[in-house]
């Protein structure tokens, strides 16, 4: 029961994390509710799908079909983020001025909705594969069927209940700093996932290491602690980094920071063309 | 700065090494143990890892100490890329099985 309950919290932990920034992160947003839940459906299909069709990935692309997979959900999310984050950066201020005027929820882009639900929905599978590939073994190895349907719903219960609390602490942060917190939240999401992909590339061969273990901290923190890997998750911790997964987190954070600079720039100025011949 | 991005794609690609000209391990997972459980590799050396599941349910091989994750489906053979290690043991483990699963890999 232990085993299973603590695979599978293991699992979901790693989703319900990434669920619960892209949750803060669109706090206040009208449907916000509807494109996370539907993120999350769409990502449990996507993950019963990918386990049915592991046999097929895994041998395309010459035995490095998992890998390449793998990179590729990481990037499109990486992709997804960063659009998100550059838009709220121009859409942020207005998207709190507008809350605080209101009172209630306020419309948001439904494109950067979308990416989002996307983001959401990607977790969910990338994670979800392995437990129904994990649930299947255990079904089919004669585990008793007192230890999954003790251990499923526990382990379910225990990730998303870290979720949860992330959530209601991230909540206490004052709403003129909030979307400031959850874009630099998201930033290093999308810096921790690059990363990720990166090391499924080496893995396969596709790109150099650039010296593997760059630094070894696992005697401070080791990334088989539950700890370690919810600052995998959140900020890309490695307690053993390659050279070319740090290149990918600063290139990843350097370009989103950049892009969020120029839109905030971009669209102050645009703000200051348009009141100017008024105030003349 | 796009092509001065791309050329810097095109170096690092290029420092790949051809993937046949690296020595070869094997392991084999049956009865959810691996086998052999104490795999012996040449320091500072590119190698590729063979693991192949010998059971009816799927494994995933994994490992926190040279960072590498793959699920093993059952009777299929993965292959993972390796190292340049510095000396020293490294620890992996099925995460599917991590009662049994353990296995060590000796650099030296």
């Amino acid at each position: 029961m232990l085993a299973v309950a603590l695979l599978v919290f293991r699992e979901v932990l790693e989703a319900a994390l990434i669920v619960t920034v892209v949750a803060a992160a669109t706090r206040g947003v009208v449907g916000r509710a509807r494109f996370i839940g539907g993120g999350i459906g769409l990502g449990i299909v996507g993950a019963i799908v990918v386990a049915l069709c592991a046999g097929v990935i895994e041998a395309a692309v010459g035995g490095s079909g998992q890998e390449l997979f793998n990179a590729c959900v990481l990037l499109a999310a990486v992709l997804m983020i960063g659009w998100h984050v550059i838009w709220m950066s121009s859409h942020g201020k207005q998207l709190v001025h507008e809350m605080q005027s209101v009172g209630h929820a306020v419309k948001a882009g439904s494109s950067s909705l979308v990416m989002l639900l996307a983001v959401v929905a990607l977790a969910v599978l990338r994670e979800g594969s392995e437990i129904v590939l994990f649930l299947y073994g255990m079904a089919a190895g004669g585990a008793g069927r007192a230890d999954l349907l003790l251990g499923v719903p526990f382990g379910i219960a225990g990730g998303v209940a870290v979720g949860f609390a992330l959530y209601f602490g991230l909540l206490r942060i004052p709403l003129r700093h909030f979307f400031t917190a959850t874009n630099w939240m998201l930033v290093l999401l999308a810096a921790g996932l690059a990363s990720s992909a990166a090391r499924f590339l080496i893995q396969a061969n596709w790109l150099p290491a650039w010296h593997n273990q760059f630094w070894n901290t696992s005697a401070l923190l080791d990334n088989g602690s539950v700890v370690g890997q919810a600052l995998h998750i959140l900020v890309g911790y490695d307690a053993r980094p390659a050279g070319m997964q740090i290149a990918f987190w600063l290139v990843t954070a350097g370009l989103l920071v950049c892009g969020m600079r120029w839109m905030t720039r971009g669209h102050s100025q645009r703000r200051s063309a348009v009141t100017q011949p008024v105030a003349t | 700065m796009l092509n001065r991005i791309c050329l810097c794609l095109l170096l690092a690609v290029s420092t790949v090494t051809w993937a046949a000209d690296l020595p070869e391990f094997r392991l084999t997972i049956k009865d959810q143990k691996f086998e052999p459980a104490q795999l012996t590799v040449p320091a500072n050396t590119q190698f590729k890892l063979r693991v192949t599941n010998a059971d009816t349910t799927p494994s995933e091989f994994e490992s926190n100490e040279f960072n590498r994750e793959k699920i093993v489906l059952p009777n299929s053979t993965i292959t993972v890329f390796i190292g340049p290690l510095d000396k020293g043991s490294y620890k992996f483990f099925d995460d599917f099985h991590q009662d049994t699963g353990k296995g060590v890999l000796i650099v030296e």
